[in-house]
């Protein structure tokens, strides 16, 4: 039973989970999305007093705090009780682009020990990857008004065409990153 | 009860995207390299069971539980916002490895990098609020 679970998912079953989990928020009367949870907790933190649309009663929004608490639980189950114990069946090609980029093991991880492992906290790349990634994140969903859950799933299973320019707007910068500045970066 | 239903919801989703690796810079790295079809395949079916399952709630003018009909409200429409701003998370989505949707599950792993990088998150959520009436929408 354990070992059934903690095999890695395969693509097939995790599509379906995640419709599954944007349609049961709608039936609940709430909109998927995980950004937004963001903004109320600079809600929270005070950032009202700086900035005008995050002066609301952030009460309305503690179903979203319980939701990525409940991510957190989630990623704790999948990393710590069941875990798979193999690499990731990353393809070729990937890895060796990997290797490019001088990350040649751990592949059994989620991520490189190099950018965010122990090691990572000496290193300057690991730390611009994480201010200036988390910030351009952090920055651009609220700026686009939603991110990966909030567009891609929820706007694009409803049709909606400004989610589809967001979903544009996703892969283009993401291509840009991958292949000219984390090559660039690493290189 | 309802707000237990938020945090089971929420697990059954962070549980899913870490078992199915999701949440792994390398597969994001992959997917925008066109290496394999795992994170397509994910996205891709979620989307394709999403539109069949909003059409058909719809459909049927079902309720949701504060009894109004079922589904997201029309986004505003423009086209730079979603477009400038689209493209910068684009950006932070590959050159780190990881969205919001990924963050809070990997939280779980215990590394305190991510901890940084959710700092790095609020303090864009936070600076595009001071800004926000001077960038176009």
């Amino acid at each position: 039973m354990i070992s059934f679970f903690s095999q890695p998912w395969p693509w097939w079953v995790a599509g379906p989970v995640v419709a599954s989990v944007m349609i049961t928020l709608l039936m609940l009367g709430r909109t998927f999305g995980v950004s937004g949870s963001l903004g109320t907790i600079c809600n929270i933190g005070g950032a009202g007093k700086l900035a005008p649309m995050f002066r609301y009663d952030w009460k309305r929004d503690i179903w979203n705090l319980l939701f990525v608490g409940g991510t957190v639980i989630g990623g704790v189950i999948a990393i710590w009780v069941l875990p798979s114990g193999q690499e990731i069946a990353l393809s070729e090609g990937a890895r060796e682009s990997f290797g490019q980029m001088g990350i040649t093991n751990g592949y059994d991880k989620l991520g490189p020990e190099a950018l965010f492992g122990a090691a990572a906290w000496t290193s300057w790349q690991a730390w611009v990857v994480w201010i200036v990634g988390g910030f351009a994140l952090g920055f651009g969903a609220r700026w686009a008004g939603g991110c990966t859950s909030g567009h891609a799933i929820t706007g694009l299973s409803h049709l909606q065409w400004p989610s589809l320019l967001a979903v544009v707007g996703f892969f283009g910068g993401g291509l840009i990153a991958a292949h000219f500045i984390l090559p660039a970066f690493f290189g | 009860m309802k707000y237990l239903s938020f945090l089971i919801v929420g697990l059954v989703f962070g549980l899913t995207i870490t078992k199915a690796e999701a949440v792994s810079w390398f597969r994001i790295q992959e997917m925008f390299q066109f290496q394999s079809i795992h994170m397509f395949g994910i996205i891709g079916s979620a989307v394709v069971f999403g539109v069949l399952l909003v059409a058909l709630l719809r459909k049927l003018g079902v309720k949701n539980a504060d009894g109004q009909l079922v589904g997201e409200a029309p986004k505003q429409p423009s086209v730079v916002r979603y477009l400038a701003g689209g493209t910068l998370f684009g950006l932070g989505w590959a050159f780190a490895g990881i969205c919001p949707s990924m963050l809070f599950p990997l939280l779980g792993t215990g590394l305190p990098s991510y901890l940084v990088i959710l700092g790095a998150m609020l303090l864009g959520t936070f600076s595009y609020g001071v800004v926000r009436d001077r960038l176009p929408h």
